[in-house]
């Protein structure tokens, strides 16, 4: 199992100045995965996603690239990465086809190969048109292509893209996704965003930081399985809330006012049907019941907002 | 090392396709250019300057060396600004520092790559006096040692210059300090010739010899005068050694 890991990161932490911006965090990417790494802005993915990369270092932690320790040997574990900072680092005054031909030589690219791969990594990235044009006189959407091209112009087992669709529009939003799920066939991808959506078109599993911590860490497939288990019902003369908590099958009830009540279910467990017989049966007047499906969305905001809330208290 | 020279060949293509390059080679090229051209014009006035002892390679040489380090003094920060200090503010050192290349390699090449085109300018200032051969014999020692030591001063100025550029992230702060810097060790210069030895708990502190042995230009002059000592190479060597690595230090320091 561990050697299937391409990239494992184990109790990583950062302070900076005493502001502890990364708080204890375990990162395990297997072969071919897409890792979604959600958070509010602040929430440390830019400097997680910066110490996977090599370019800061942990307060503590260790870090294994394609089974190089970051630390030890990093020039051989840097050899197996791409990386696409923030800001995508390109140079204005170069064209396309010079700036990756340096990327490709820096990342030691041998020389017999360095033009396939140029070419290889301008297709990817849909750059053939503008292989002799300079990088500066481009738009903001190809200048990002260019960066994610940059970062996979040595073919690298480990791509770690920071927030790639970034100020981008509508339409270069969906070239960048189809992109990176094009990529995500040939290597590890660990893709960060602020944005939700995004994570969700592309990412395999999902990962929710906040305040430096991981509040959630499951593939995407689960945390969307989950959602059939909480039922909305609402009852216009219901009865309190023990009695619809002792009701077989029901874990948890939560008043929603007005007659309303979010009812999550044991798992395993479809209790619609037994619910709106009882309801009936005991003359409730049942007028609504709808499983409440809370996506990924609503969770999300639930995460960071309580885990603001334990903080709060906590401090 | 591969890595270092495609970090130099990177730097060098990208000041040559920039404009800046090509105006401070213009510049730099026209300001000796006149001074070159007024000192054979001086020469060819007062013909009795030529002495025992300085010829010409001496009186128009030892002076336009003299100048192109003033010149050097004004171009070195504007070059060396742009490495460090405005790749940190762009963001593209991520791109050099998240590669397999070391910190070593990063620093040479950009050196490499400076040096690569300031030896360009120098090259274009040593053909001046050089191009005097065609009319008058010429004393070559002098002229070599002159042009070792300029070539030298590049290379000290230009190494302090990277270290600054790697304390900051402002490209004018950067350009700003090298400049205080270069001219501090001027006067420096200017202390040693002052003969001061103040007099501290009865014990009388040498600090014009101090400042002699310490100062960049001092050991510049000597080559200058065509005395070729290698305590004065051996001192831009270790002067531009010792810059290269607290780069080294201050770009690790950048990660922690």
């Amino acid at each position: 199992m561990e050697s299937d890991l391409k990239l494992s990161a184990q109790g990583l932490i950062r302070d900076y100045a005493g502001r502890r911006a990364v708080n204890d965090i375990d990162i395990r990417l297997a072969a071919g995965e897409v890792l979604g790494l959600l958070g509010p802005n602040g929430a440390g993915k830019t400097t997680t996603l910066r110490m996977l990369a090599g370019t800061l270092a942990p307060s503590a932690g260790r870090i294994l690239l394609a089974g190089h320790d970051m630390a030890r040997a990093p020039q051989q574990a840097k050899r197996h990465l791409g990386y696409l900072p923030e800001r995508p680092p390109v140079y204005d005054e170069l064209t396309v086809d010079e700036y990756l031909a340096f990327c490709a030589r820096l990342h030691g690219v041998e020389r017999a190969k360095r033009a396939d791969a140029i070419t290889r990594a301008k297709a990817d990235c849909g750059l053939e048109a503008v292989g002799r044009r300079l990088i500066g006189h481009l738009s903001k959407g190809y200048q990002q292509r260019v960066g994610i091209a940059q970062a996979i112009v040595h073919r690298p087992d480990v791509l770690i893209l920071d927030e790639p669709t970034a100020g981008l529009d509508p339409n270069q939003l969906r070239g960048i996704r189809e992109l990176v799920g094009r990529l995500a066939e040939a290597h590890s991808v660990i893709v960060s965003s602020h944005i939700l959506s995004e994570i969700q078109a592309v990412a395999h599993r999902v990962m929710i930081l906040h305040r430096g911590r991981v509040v959630l860490d499951e593939a995407l497939a689960d945390a969307e399985a989950r959602d059939d288990r909480v039922i909305d019902i609402g009852l216009r003369a219901g009865p309190d809330r023990s009695t619809l908590a002792a009701l077989p099958g029901v874990e948890t009830v939560e008043p929603l006012g007005d007659g309303r009540w979010r009812i999550t279910a044991a798992p395993g467990r479809d209790i619609r049907g037994s619910l709106a017989e009882t309801a009936v049966h005991n003359g409730w007047h049942l007028v609504e019941l709808t499983t409440h499906a809370p996506d990924l969305e609503t969770r999300f905001a639930e995460l960071t907002r309580s885990a603001e809330h334990t903080t709060a208290v906590a401090s | 090392m591969n890595l270092a020279v495609s970090i130099a060949r990177h730097e060098l293509r990208r000041l040559f396709v920039s404009p800046l390059a090509w105006t401070l080679l213009a510049v730099s090229q026209l300001l000796t250019g006149i001074l070159f051209a007024l000192s054979l014009t001086d020469l060819s006035l007062n013909p009795q300057r030529i002495g025992a002892y300085d010829g010409v390679s001496a009186i128009v040489g030892g002076g336009l060396f003299r100048f192109a380090t003033v010149v050097l003094l004004l171009v070195v920060p504007l070059l060396t600004m742009r490495v460090f200090a405005e790749e940190r503010k762009t963001g593209n050192i991520e791109l050099l520092l998240s590669s397999p290349a070391s910190l070593t390699a990063v620093v040479l090449g950009k050196f490499a790559g400076l040096m690569g085109y300031l030896t360009l300018l120098f090259a274009l200032v040593a053909l001046m006096p050089l191009s005097l051969a065609f009319a008058t014999p010429l004393d070559i020692g002098l002229l070599a040692s002159g042009l070792i030591g300029l070539w030298l001063v590049m290379a000290a100025f230009c190494a302090l210059g990277l270290f600054l550029s790697s304390l900051t992230r402002e490209p004018t702060l950067a350009a700003v300090a090298t400049l205080g810097a270069l001219m501090l060790l001027w006067l420096f210069y200017a202390v040693s010739a002052m003969e001061w030895q103040p007099v501290v708990f009865g014990t009388a502190l040498p600090l014009g010899d101090a400042a002699r042995a310490l100062s960049l230009i001092g050991h510049h002059d000597a080559l200058l005068r065509g005395v070729f000592s290698s305590a004065d190479v051996l001192y831009f060597l270790i002067f531009t050694l010792c810059f290269l690595a607290l780069t080294v230090v201050r770009l690790d320091m950048d990660r922690h």
